[in-house]
């Protein structure tokens, strides 16, 4: 039998590799598209046509490739160029109206135009390659190594690229040899857990016989993450196998995918790759001649970041209220419809793709001691190379926010004078969030931090579903503390009492003290309300929820303070306790940028043509500071308000 | 109080649905056809989804059909789809002004933005414009968040949100209203609108 199986996935490997060689064959040029959710929201669908349109226009003939998403957000829309003969060029930010740009020059023109250009795809002696830049070379990609090398809608791609042989390798075996090499890889799942991924598997597997379910976790709620969505849209395959080889080794015949209703392209992407793997036998009755039989449906949620507490998934999945319940028993004994269930994230099922294909040493090759393997970081917020950042476990915050991300960005500002390069103004970092709202805010001190399950949390943070978050000098620790307790409040089901009221009790006290009405004891009613939320919730929503307000009191405890004792915000970010103004001194008489940004018309010309902010009608939205002429510079913030300096009237008193 | 017995029409309802309006009616009617494709209960909130995305919102007349089809409790269905934030109970604007409010956009400043789209609607997020032009939301983070701040308006996202841009996407619905109204006072005739599909 075992022949069989290694025979059907041979044929299979070999119709794919051969329109895989048809397609390269050819002496043409070829287009790459990253055309992902993120890519379209730059404009990829319009490069496409304008690409299409600029080829026609010249009358050349290239193959374009829509493929997914490498993660590299901050290139968007990103476009490489293989001409035969010469090495294949990445470009970054092609927007719709430099496209036509590009293709005229360089492939009408000869001009490579490598002012636009991130760097080579390969390796070559003319044009430095990407991978030399530390945003390439900081990383070790295994999930994300085929993100924005296929096109994620067509399997043979996949199965040339390696697909489907770790699951040939898997059903070539038996169920326990497949949970015993998930095992020994020492796999913890992905979801922010870190539950040791062999052990739920055998956990399903020991329990009873019957029907049993395998859950797909894609509710990726955290704000801020999206390495789950970027997976399925680009490699939905490797989720797939990941959860049929997980089928497999637990003795289930079904499986759900449970996706995010704000992922539309991701769910259609899922459903067409698992109908082409339907029709390649791959999904179903008897896969590759094994006589393991097993079917993928496709499930949407509603909108409920609870949902992705596996309890409250699988009630949502039943058609109920996505209400958790309490543990045990696990869904590993009574899930869905009160089956032995095996709930898991996406990035753990596209690991067990991995291993299977790879073997587990070299997947224990790297890492920490108790985190094997690497992590996907969603890397954003005021960082030079957002994006998809895959790391191994054990590298420290440092490297991620300033080698590979590239650090805090400067702010430019425009200049007056016309042409002339806009000042750039440095920023400094002052903490990252790490793991969503459970997570918490780590400052500069704590940078060295390894990034692992276990000394994340003992710095008071988690992994988490690996959202990570820069903030810089002007981002207030009060107000992230508060955002994320909104949201936690919000999403709180309102099942369990101190989840319910605690994280509202405490929201008003965040909010008092950023109204500038706080007082200290307020401090200690926090500490104490977070204490008792953390023990008195059923599930991880609660459990974490008050993280962000704890972590913030223990390494900003001082912003804490000056917002309370001296109404004041020192990052000058809180409305209610700063203040904007215009420097008469600074002001320029023949500038008007300011006048024109404010949404509210709260600044005026005066008699003497300078201009003045009218305080009640400022909403202290930052326009005009942006507006502002970095040589001039004349629009201020002050935190108290009480320092906000007297301003000569003139002689008119205003308007 | 009504009393259900086994699926059929509750009494004293089936005069309620005579008197239904057309709009009343047509919620009615999806809600019988996308039941129809589903097995059960444990796929309410599928039914629920399909007829958001057929209608643009759930309505009263719509849910307690689908309670009736189901064979549950309305209170049920009304429970489930409350609990989930997809689900919205008042027909929405033209344009859906969704404004994200994921961390990125936080720290970029994505609640100015909100404040803004307030401001300029005066409306409420949650609401529609009383000429059903624009609706106003906040969404949990649409992924995108190397472009933060973002706005979504009709399933198209606008990365970079600014003050001014917002500003922009006002006046450009002020400049399409000018021009309709020049065009007949948005009634098209039958060659325009032939015109309109070539």
């Amino acid at each position: 039998m075992t022949d069989g199986i290694s025979e059907s996935y041979r044929a299979l490997r070999f119709a794919a590799e051969a329109e895989a060689r048809g397609r390269q064959s050819r002496e043409t040029v070829v287009i790459t598209v990253g055309a992902a959710t993120c890519g379209r929201s730059a404009g990829a669908l319009e490069v496409i046509e304008n690409i299409e349109k600029a080829l026609n226009d010249n009358s050349l003939t290239a193959r374009i490739d829509i493929v997914g998403c490498a993660g590299h957000c901050y290139a968007e829309p990103l476009v490489v160029i293989a001409v035969p003969g010469q090495p294949a060029i990445m470009y970054s930010q092609i927007t719709p109206d430099l496209a036509p740009l590009l293709i005229r020059n360089y492939l009408a023109g000869g001009d490579m135009c490598l002012e636009w250009a991130l760097g080579a795809a390969e390796e070559n002696d003319l044009i430095p390659p990407v991978t030399m830049s530390p945003r390439f070379a900081g990383e070790t990609r295994r999930l994300l190594r085929r993100c924005g090398a296929i096109d994620p809608l067509n399997i043979n791609e996949y199965i040339a690229a390696d697909g489907y042989s770790g699951l040939s390798y898997a059903l070539s075996g038996a169920p326990e040899a497949a949970i015993e090499n998930i095992k020994r890889s020492g796999l913890r799942g992905l979801g922010g857990g870190g539950f040791p991924a062999g052990e739920k598997i055998e956990l399903v597997r020991a329990a009873p016989e019957g029907m049993k379910y395998v859950i797909c976790n894609a509710d990726e709620g955290d704000p801020g993450a999206f390495m789950d969505r970027t997976l399925i849209e680009s490699d939905p395959q490797s989720v797939l196998e990941g959860m049929l080889i997980a089928g497999y080794a637990a003795g289930a015949s079904e499986g759900y995918i449970y996706i995010r209703n704000e992922y539309p392209l991701a769910a259609k992407t899922i459903g067409k790759a698992a109908r082409q793997a339907a029709e390649l036998g791959l999904i179903g009755q008897n896969i590759l001649g094994s006589g393991f039989d097993f079917e993928i449906k496709i499930a949407q949620g509603a909108g409920a970041f609870v949902c992705g507490e596996e309890t409250a998934l699988i009630r949502s999945l039943e058609g109920k209220r996505g209400t958790p319940r309490p543990r045990p028993p696990y869904p590993a004994e009574s899930g869905l419809h009160g089956k032995p269930t095996l709930v898991n994230n996406v990035k753990t099922f596209a690991y067990l793709t991995w291993i299977a294909a790879n073997g587990p040493g070299e997947f224990a090759s790297i890492g920490t001691e108790r985190s094997k393997g690497t992590a996907v970081f969603a890397l954003a917020g005021k960082v030079r190379s957002p994006g998809l950042v895959e790391v191994p476990f054990g590298a420290t915050l440092r490297e991620v926010v300033f080698e590979i991300g590239g650090g805090i960005p400067p702010v430019a500002k425009p200049s007056q004078a016309a042409g002339e390069i806009p000042v750039v103004i440095k920023r400094r970092f002052k903490a990252v969030q790490i793991g969503g709202p459970s997570g918490g805010c780590l400052p500069e001190e704590a940078l060295d931090t390894p990034v692992d399950f276990d000394s994340l949390r003992d710095a008071g943070a988690i992994m988490g579903s690996g959202g990570m978050v820069v903030m810089d000098e002007d981002n207030c620790m009060v107000q992230a503390a508060r955002y994320f307790l909104e949201f936690t409040q919000k999403e709180s089901c309102g099942k369990c009492t101190f989840c319910r009221i605690g994280t509202k009790q405490m929201l008003d006290i965040l909010n008092r003290i950023i109204g500038g009405a706080g007082r200290m004891k307020d401090l200690d009613n926090l500490s104490e309300l977070a204490e008792r939320v953390g023990q008195g919730s059923l599930c991880n929503l609660g459990r974490t929820a008050p993280n962000p307000v704890l972590t913030t009191l223990r390494y900003f405890r001082y912003e804490y303070e000056a917002h309370i004792l001296e109404k004041r915000c020192p990052a000058l970010e809180c409305e209610k306790l700063t203040a904007y103004y215009i420097s008469l001194e600074r002001c320029q008489r023949a500038c008007d940028a300011c006048v024109g940004s404010c949404p509210t018309e709260a600044i005026y010309t005066r008699s003497d043509r300078l201009k003045a902010i009218d305080q009640e009608k400022c909403i202290k939205c930052h326009s005009c500071i942006d507006a502002c002429p970095a040589n001039y510079d004349a629009v201020q913030r002050v935190s108290p308000i009480l320092a906000l300096p007297e301003i000569k009237p003139d002689k008119t008193g205003g308007k | 109080m009504t009393v259900y017995n086994g699926g059929g029409l509750p009494s004293g309802e089936a005069s309620l649905i005579e008197n239904y309006t057309y709009e009343q009616t047509q919620h009615r009617q999806a809600a019988i056809e996308i039941a129809a494709r589903y097995s059960g209960s444990s796929d309410l909130i599928s039914i629920l989804l399909d007829m958001q995305e057929e209608l643009g919102w759930l309505s009263r007349e719509g849910m307690l059909e689908v309670a009736r089809l189901l064979g549950m409790s309305e209170t049920t269905i009304f429970g489930v789809a409350t609990f989930y934030n997809r689900f919205r109970f008042t027909p929405p604007g033209k344009r859906r002004v969704q404004v994200c409010m994921g961390t990125a956009c936080h720290v970029k400043r994505g609640g100015v933005i909100l404040d803004l789209w307030k401001r300029r609607l005066c409306i409420c997020e949650g609401e529609t414009t009383a000429d059903r032009e624009f609706s106003l939301e906040q969404v949990a983070c649409v992924g995108c968040c190397a472009l933060a701040p973002v706005t979504v308006i009709n399933k198209e996202v606008i990365g970079g949100m600014t003050t001014a841009k917002v500003d922009g996407i006002m006046l450009q619905r002020e400049l399409e209203r000018e021009r309709e109204e020049k065009s007949g006072a948005g009634i098209k005739t039958e060659e325009q609108d032939a015109a309109e599909n070539k």
